[in-house]
């Protein structure tokens, strides 16, 4: 809540990222999603402390924090993917788009449906290039081979793909480089047109290239959804991140603008977290 | 000091070397002295008389090993109908849907199960299964069945190597990676849609090799088998007539075959036939495994 009222351009922009600056200004702040003292419980650990954070829309929020402070655990919240794991006990309240998420009559596939996933290492599904990013749409009954193809060619133009692979769309997945798959897997989350995309160090297992291939979509894309990050690396959270939510040891330290939190942290822990003095 | 390290080494390679050249050698070896003493009844009688007809009289010296090899598909092939389909919805379920609570019960108990001697399930099939198909089933389609029967044996056969096929499905299911299932349900699918079309077609290697595993097995088994079928050699006509499978045959007639000429090599032929079979079997499926592996990369 404190987030709203936080005065967005207080400081003049600065030289290495005046787009992102200038973006981040021109756009309302909407709440996307709301977290209330949210608490998870594994195995009877206390993993998440009453988070409470607002990720504002149409922007780059950056998760960062330590190894084992939660980040993970608070992402994948998000839509729902600890629902099979029995071990996972879920307290508190998390809106999307104005609506708890954590009811009994939610819809989980609808949930998910609203967010495309990022994971760690792309995970390509064992099935052709075109078929994996029209796997989405056809879930939700989109039929038709010509509409397929264009859905499919659309997406991977967006991801910067297709001009490689327009010659082997019927080709397994698998056969893709890894940065490709990363790219191949954003396409698949992005068709099915959803609203957050949630990545989870979604660069980490890339090469420095692909890395700022992925990177750069990310901050080509946040005009249209609203994109969600959690990262180990600092300098990736600084490069492209509009609001930062700095955790540790399951606690929600300081939430902020990139600029309010990496120039101006207010509080001691995110202050040596970020200058270095602990990982 | 570093010597004698590489010596080991080198001394631990060539043992182990050995070793697996041994294993491979007894496949040969086995192949090689069924064909040898096969061998005079092949070339007394001709291998085509041999597999095609049906006339079965050691005593005038007419063997004809037709109704054998088919008994042995037709038990095999009802065992692996009734068997798969039950095994992979139970595995299914068991990795995808059921609580770890039950995951864990369930195992011991599959494991139980396979480790039960055939003779238990041959005799429970004498009891319950021949009866039951004497008296139940078999009237609504034929005029008679004893009850032992190509439908029998391969009941009997399919409840054998139903845990052999769920205990290494579950490893299968559990071998496609957590995030691939993620990668689907986060696109929105359902627990089904992400099964059916993710993680079964994932496994598709995995299934055929357990159910080559399953039918190479369903093949040799004997004792269960023999004492279920009615060991009568004839085609059978229906699945309520009475069978006699290779092993059966060798196993119920290895003890008398000294008195009869050329018996001795028509059942070493009967056994390579089953061996022949089986690695035949084998190597078809592991050229299809490959055809997938280079077509669809799973």
């Amino acid at each position: 809540m404190e987030l709203i009222t936080a005065p967005l351009i207080t400081v003049p922009l600065t030289i290495e990222q005046p787009k992102f600056k200038v973006m981040n200004g021109s756009h309302s702040l909407n709440p996307h999603i709301v977290v209330e003292n949210l608490n998870i419980f594994i195995k009877g650990n206390h993993i998440l402390k009453d988070i409470n954070m607002t990720i504002p829309d149409k922007s780059i929020t950056c998760i960062i924090g330590p190894s084992g402070c939660g980040k993970t655990t608070l992402l994948r919240s998000f839509n729902r993917l600890h629902d099979d794991n029995v071990d996972v006990k879920i307290k508190g309240k998390l809106f999307v788009d104005g609506e708890d998420i954590y009811t009994k009559d939610t819809e989980v596939t609808h949930i998910r449906k609203k967010m495309g996933l990022l994971a760690q290492r792309p995970c390509s599904l064992p099935m052709s290039i075109i078929d994996n990013v029209v796997y989405g749409p056809r879930l939700h009954g989109v039929r038709g081979r010509r509409k397929l193809y264009e859905i499919a060619r659309h997406q991977l133009v967006a991801v910067g793909l297709w001009d490689e692979v327009k010659d082997r769309l019927k080709t397994p997945a698998s056969t893709l480089s890894i940065g490709q798959q990363q790219r191949l897997c954003l396409a698949r989350g992005l068709a099915v047109e959803p609203e957050i995309i949630l990545g989870d160090e979604a660069t980490s297992a890339l090469d420095p290239i692909s890395s700022k291939t992925i990177e750069e979509l990310f901050v080509t894309i946040k005009d249209k959804y609203t994109v969600v990050l959690v990262t180990h690396t600092l300098r990736q959270a600084k490069r492209i991140a509009d609001y930062v939510a700095f955790m540790y040891m399951g606690e929600l330290v300081e939430f902020g603008t990139a600029d309010q939190l990496f120039n101006h942290p207010k509080n001691q822990l995110t202050k040596e977290y970020i200058s270095g003095g602990f990982s | 000091m570093l010597k004698s390290r590489l010596l080991k080494d080198r001394i631990a390679r060539h043992y182990m070397l050995t070793a697996t050249v041994m294993a491979i050698f007894f496949l040969f070896l086995i192949g090689g002295g069924l064909f040898l003493k096969s061998l005079p009844i092949m070339q007394e009688k001709g291998l085509w008389t041999l597999l095609t007809t049906s006339n079965w009289r050691p005593f005038k010296g007419d063997f004809g090993f037709a109704s054998y090899i088919l008994s042995t598909l037709y038990v095999t092939g009802i065992a692996i109908i009734i068997a798969l389909p039950l095994s992979l919805l139970t595995s299914i379920y068991i990795i995808e849907y059921a609580s770890p609570k039950i995951l864990r019960a369930f195992s011991s108990v599959v494991d139980l199960l396979a480790g039960i001697p055939p003779v238990i399930y041959g005799v429970w099939g004498t009891l319950t299964i021949v009866p039951f198909i004497s008296k139940s089933i078999a009237p609504h389609f034929v005029e008679f069945s004893t009850g032992y029967s190509v439908l029998a044996a391969g009941v009997v056969l399919a409840i054998m190597i139903i845990p052999l096929i769920i205990s290494i499905l579950m490893e299968v299911f559990s071998a496609v990676p957590k995030e691939m299932r993620e990668a689907s349900m986060s696109l929105g699918a359902t627990k089904w849609q992400t099964v059916k079309k993710v993680v079964i077609r994932k496994s598709i290697p995995g299934v055929i090799a357990a159910t080559v595993l399953a039918i190479s097995r369903a093949f040799g088994e004997t004792l269960a088998v023999l004492m279920v079928c009615g060991n009568f050699t004839d085609l059978p006509k229906s699945i309520f007539d009475a069978c006699y499978p290779l092993p059966a045959l060798i196993a119920n007639n290895y003890g008398e075959m000294m008195s009869v000429p050329q018996y001795e090599s028509a059942l070493m032929f009967a056994a390579f036939l089953l061996f022949f079979i089986i690695v035949l079997f084998n190597v078809i499926s592991r050229l299809v495994l490959i055809q997938i592996d280079k077509r669809y990369q799973l």
